[in-house]
């Protein structure tokens, strides 16, 4: 992890330097344990600010649109997946920003953690052995970095960058035993009403504070339809079929672009995994269509597009 | 996405029906609305709902 940050303040320092960009967006330390929040760095005097942990969570491609100028931004697999997402739809050009690849080990859930330690948590680090120790009201508990993994990381299979201009290390290997649709297997085994029951379960929670929302890169809409009063798509308090619609809909704007970076996850205060939403989604367009988001600038998004071979089983 | 979360798939029915094809619509709709009163009222995004004791 060290051998990141001094890689990533370094090519910072000589982006900023050589006035290739005018800004560069990268992660800070938060003030709080856990949460790495994300920071824009336009001076050489600022970089030694940027850092890298288990916790950069967010993904930075959500603050590339309507910047201006040239940027430099560190992303993550996912990131930059969602970064190719972004000028397929033509919301950032190519040549505006640098992209920094960082090959990713995974990030922890902030959630596991706190569920596990179950006290305040005031310090959290990370040993390059894969242990990790968190400490709190006078105690320290070690963990293996590995048990805290956040599920998305889990079965991520595109933990390199796919478009860079450079690299702050060494690509990672991907494991090849991943199930990576896991999770949406075993609720497609469920039946319809236990479908249901887990979902109503599932966002029983929500407060509705559209965290998931604004922490997407694929949610970059000028109004968005929970916001809007004429006409008002859906409710704005917490009865179910509301946050049911919200949720929904939500998932649904992100067909065929969600990365499954996990953004919205960590981002929610509530701890609901709304990834069980998207998931599904986004093995539908790899079974329907043999499509991933963000894995080429060239090609037209699944849902797009269409071909006279298209499956059209659900049509009578 | 909506047969994933738990709505039967009975209520949710896709056709491409021509405006001059006035009798598939006829069947469409005959075979839709029977198929939705096999499964029964709605109870799953009903705002306000009296549900029963």
């Amino acid at each position: 992890m060290q051998t990141y940050i001094e890689k990533i303040r370094e090519i910072a320092a000589r982006l900023l330097k050589e006035e290739t960009v005018e800004m560069v967006i990268g992660f800070q330390e938060g003030t709080i344990p856990m949460i790495s929040p994300p920071m824009s760095v336009r001076t050489v005097e600022d970089v030694e600010q940027l850092t890298w942990s288990s916790h950069c969570c967010i993904n930075l491609a959500n603050y590339l649109t309507d910047t201006k100028g040239k940027v430099a931004v560190f992303a993550k697999g996912c990131d930059c997946r969602s970064i190719v997402n972004h000028i397929a739809e033509g919301k950032v050009q190519r040549e505006d920003v640098v992209i920094i690849g960082v090959p990713c080990h995974g990030m922890m859930e902030r959630h596991t953690i706190i569920s596990l330690f179950g006290e305040e948590i005031e310090e959290v680090v990370e040993e390059d052995d894969g242990t990790v120790t968190v400490r709190g009201k006078g105690r320290e508990e070690k963990y293996q970095r590995s048990d805290l993994m956040r599920q998305n990381c889990r079965v991520c299979v595109h933990r390199n960058p796919v478009l860079y201009d450079e690299l702050v290390g060494d690509l990672v290997e991907v494991p090849a035993d991943i199930r990576r649709h896991e999770e949406v297997e075993k609720i497609e085994a469920l039946g319809t009403d236990e479908r249901w029951e887990f979902f109503e379960d599932l966002i029983a929670t929500c407060i509705r504070c559209y965290a998931c929302r604004d922490s997407c890169p694929t949610c970059y809409c000028p109004t968005c339809f929970v916001d809007e009063a004429q006409p008002q798509w859906v409710g704005k308090g917490d009865e179910e079929p509301d946050v049911m619609t919200f949720h929904i809909l939500r998932a649904f704007h992100t067909a065929g672009r969600c990365t499954d970076c996990g953004a919205c996850v960590s981002s929610c205060p509530m701890g609901i995994d709304m990834r069980a939403f998207t998931k599904k989604l986004e093995k539908d367009c790899l079974d329907l269509w043999d499509w991933e988001a963000g894995q080429t600038a060239d090609e037209r998004p699944a849902l797009e597009t269409f071909q006279p071979s298209d499956p059209e089983d659900n049509f009578k | 996405m909506l047969t994933h979360i738990g709505i039967e798939p009975e209520r949710l029915q896709f056709s491409w029906i021509s405006s001059a094809e006035s009798t598939k619509f006829i069947d469409v709709v005959t075979e839709v609305t029977e198929a939705v009163r096999k499964v029964g009222p709605n109870t799953k995004l009903v705002k306000n709902m009296v549900r029963e004791p």
